[in-house]
């Protein structure tokens, strides 16, 4: 039982990442469309915003201390950080710690300001075009930006921790009543899994209770109608895209102390992702979220020992059996709509 | 009306030089291209640099690169020489290799087999390329191997730590310095031994290939020797980046060590998740929970940062050792990039400062009289002590370094502090012991 349990604890924080990528990828489908082959570089970008504030953080200037040598023998250099001299070694340092959070508020402008220049630079001259023709450029458009971040980042994995106090793990069993360290679970990946949430109920509350997105809903459902009441929904759609690529940034950002950021993590995710979109129904938000968590899980569950010692590989190929399944019964998907990508 | 001088005698005469004539070239080219394969001709000889660049390992390619190009302007008599000054054979002048220049083209492995085969076949046959080396995967190396046996050209193995690179995928034309999975069980077993007891339960997590399978059965062996128990094995994918739902089930597997068969980008990721999970917090059976990364490399533990605080492994060799060799090693890599470097770097460049030697000492590139003059070569002053090159399997004998993760680091290079040098003779095995049976050198193979 604490190994069940320890395993939908895991698929959650995964299920976390594809649901938020899935749900980035369906709003831009939805809207404007697009099959956005370029989402997962969105994702691995916002990573690379918390590699880049946290570079930016630690930059320092070097000193010469006589007592110590370096590995040569020659006097070493030693370093201190800009921000521990202007603000004390506490203050400073605190900072540095928490650059992955603070990586949050320096992402959203940054991430909405790629996802505007995507959109009006390129994205837009392929609306009118077959779908294969936007995979074709998205997925272009997504390994010109992985070379990009390989080239100024190179292609190794960067490590870039957690604040120091949400470092350890929560003992899950002592509460459950089992027995202490049955079921441990990293704090980062519960605080994941909660941001995950509320970004997911943020985007829900906006589309649900705000003006704009209820516009962009009527949009959705009838773009010539709302066109025709003279509201400027390209305008509307493009705020979306930027907002995806938020989401998308942002769920990039708090994985980066969960596996070390490295320029080809966006693909990794992409195609899984893409199942969940497909999976979950096109153009469906709830669909997404929920197949995203469902595929998670099953991900997870899929690499337990007593499963794998029975269906050797199972964990590789799980989402895409769950996917064959999944169409084959219900070929719109868990949430799909109808009309959506049928023509 | 014209007169013929033509007579059968004339006719005969005149076919006889015409034929000789034609054939006089044919015969001398036919000779040369019967030699062996891009023999050099020119001022110039031309090595072929295959390394990942992209993947998981390349980090490791990269130091590689420069362990390389090192090797290369210290041939041709530039820099400080390195180790070609401590390197017990003086046949190396700084003149190139016998005169010749040294240039190298380069390839990217992408750490996959496929990929590695067709630059290293391009590098042959395009840029004409006498000898191959690199690697940082078995996987790769076993490959890239087997290619240049069937090429005729000599590959000098890098990062590869596979028993079946000299096992059972030996070939004639292919030669490995760095040590393999047998020796890293060998040397760390009596460490593990004195520093957890007998009485243990292992948990292995291991990369899905050549590599991983081999450092599985020789850790598994070494340990079970111990009187270790194997609680289970489990293989990933070496494209695996979130090794969290295998760290998951080890929590309740009752194994109270996890054996991390990982190395580079998933040694990292691996390790990094099993000290999210807690691992290294937690007591089992009454024991402290420990982790073991039997190859160990000082570029990994850096990706894994504060993480390998004193864990286990082992290694090639490590810049800290105070050698001449590996001193001036040091120097001339530092000075050059501005960090010491990695055993990758140091394998890569002895290989080639080896090829080039055989090669000087043997007087000739052709791969067959290289590979006779690199069988049971005994040399030092390469940062190893005393080495032997073995003639029956073409694998280097020599010590083998077990670390730790170092508690307090004094630099950013400073995280592996050596615990043992355990002597070249406690890792020396059969050439036909089982892990390594099942293969045949076979006959060298000078192509053309």
């Amino acid at each position: 039982m604490d190994a069940i349990i320890l395993q939908i604890l895991n698929g959650l924080d995964k299920g976390s990442a594809y649901a938020l990528i899935a749900l980035g990828l369906t709003l831009i489908f939805g809207t404007l469309g697009v099959v956005n082959f370029a989402h997962g570089a969105l994702f691995m970008i916002g990573a690379f915003c918390a590699v880049t504030l946290s570079r930016i953080l630690n930059l320092s200037y070097e000193t010469i201390d006589p007592n110590k040598t370096d590995f040569l023998g020659n006097p070493a250099k030693v370093k201190t950080t800009y921000v521990e001299d202007w603000l004390g070694p506490e203050m400073g340092g605190a900072i540095i710690d928490w650059a992955v959070p603070l990586a949050i508020l320096f992402s959203i402008p940054v991430m909405i300001a790629i996802g505007f220049i995507m959109e009006r630079g390129l994205i837009k001259h392929f609306y009118k075009r077959p779908h294969a023709d936007q995979i074709l450029v998205t997925f272009g458009l997504a390994i010109v930006l992985q070379e990009i971040i390989k080239y100024f980042y190179g292609a190794n994995p960067i490590p870039t921790g957690a604040p120091e106090v949400f470092r350890g793990s929560f003992d899950f069993g002592v509460m459950l009543g089992f027995d202490p360290n049955a079921i441990i679970y990293p704090y980062w990946r519960l605080v994941y899994f909660a941001f995950a949430a509320v970004i997911i109920g943020g985007v829900f509350a906006f589309l649900q209770f705000t003006t704009f997105g209820m516009v962009v809903r009527a949009g959705m459902a009838d773009r010539e109608t709302v066109q025709l009441l003279g509201i400027n929904i390209d305008k509307r759609f493009t705020i979306m895209f930027g907002i995806a690529a938020a989401v998308a940034g942002l769920a990039g950002v708090m994985y980066a102390p969960i596996n070390s950021p490295n320029y080809h993590m966006g693909m990794d995710f992409l195609v899984l992702s893409f199942v969940v979109v497909v999976v979950g129904g096109m153009g469906s938000l709830p669909g997404a979220v929920l197949a995203g968590f469902l595929l998670g899980v099953l991900e997870s569950f899929a690499s337990m020992n007593e499963i794998k010692s029975i269906l050797p590989g199972i964990d590789q190929i799980i989402i895409y059996l769950v996917a064959i399944i999944i169409l084959l019964t219900r070929p719109r998907g868990l949430m799909g709509r109808k009309g959506v990508m049928e023509e | 009306m014209s007169k013929s001088n033509l007579t059968r005698r004339g006719l005969i005469k005149t076919s006889a030089i015409a034929g000789a004539g034609v054939a006089l070239p044919t015969i001398f080219t036919a000779s040369s291209a019967a030699a062996f394969t891009n023999e050099p001709t020119g001022g110039s000889v031309t090595l072929g640099f295959n390394v990942p660049q992209t993947g998981p390992y390349a980090d490791e390619g990269a130091d590689e690169l420069r362990a390389y190009e090192l090797a290369v302007e210290h041939l041709n008599g530039g820099g400080d020489g390195g180790m070609m000054n401590t390197f017990s054979s003086k046949a190396l002048q700084g003149n190139g290799i016998m005169g010749k220049k040294v240039e190298y083209v380069t390839g990217d492995t992408q750490t996959k087999s496929d990929a590695a085969r067709a630059s290293a076949k391009s590098m042959i046959e395009k840029d004409s390329a006498i000898m191959i080396t690199g690697g940082s995967s078995s996987g790769v190396a076993v490959a890239v191997q087997g290619l240049c046996q069937e090429a005729g050209v000599i590959f000098m193995a890098g990062l590869t730590h596979s028993n079946d690179t000299t096992g059972k995928d030996k070939k004639a034309n292919g030669f490995r310095h760095f040590f393999n999975a047998y020796m890293s069980g060998a040397a760390l077993a009596p460490v593990l031994q004195s520093l957890y007891g007998s009485d243990r339960k292992a948990y292995h997590l291991t990369a899905d290939y050549t590599w991983g399978w081999t450092q599985e059965e020789s850790i598994v062996a070494s340990t079970e020797s111990l009187g270790w128990e194997t609680v289970n094995t489990v293989k990933t994918p070496l494209a695996a980046t979130d090794f969290s739902s295998y760290i998951a089930p080890v929590l309740n597997s009752g194994a109270d060590v996890l054996v991390l068969n990982h190395y580079g980008g998933n040694m990292v990721n691996s390790l990094t998740n099993a000290v999210q999970f807690g691992l290294r917090d937690k007591q089992v059976n009454g024991k402290n929970f420990e982790i073991v990364v039997p190859l160990y490399s000082r570029l990994m533990a850096r990706g894994a940062g504060e993480n390998v605080k004193g864990i286990h492994g082992s290694t090639n060799w490590h810049w800290s050792l105070q050698d001449d060799a590996s001193k001036a090693f040091v120097k001339s890599f530092g000075e050059k990039y501005g960090f010491p470097p990695s055993q990758a770097a140091h394998t890569c460049y002895v290989q080639t400062l080896l090829y080039a030697d055989a090669v000087t000492r043997a007087g000739s590139f052709n791969p067959c009289a290289v590979a006779e003059a690199l069988e049971g070569f005994e040399f030092d002053g390469m940062g190893n002590g005393k080495t032997l090159y073995r003639a029956e399997d073409h694998q280097c004998f020599k010590d083998v370094l077990v670390v730790r993760g170092k508690e307090n680091p004094t630099s950013e290079f400073d995280l592996l502090e050596v615990v043992e040098v355990t002597p070249a003779a406690q890792v020396t095995y059969e050439p036909d012991h089982p892990m390594f049976a099942g293969g045949e050198l076979g006959a060298c193979n000078p192509g053309a």
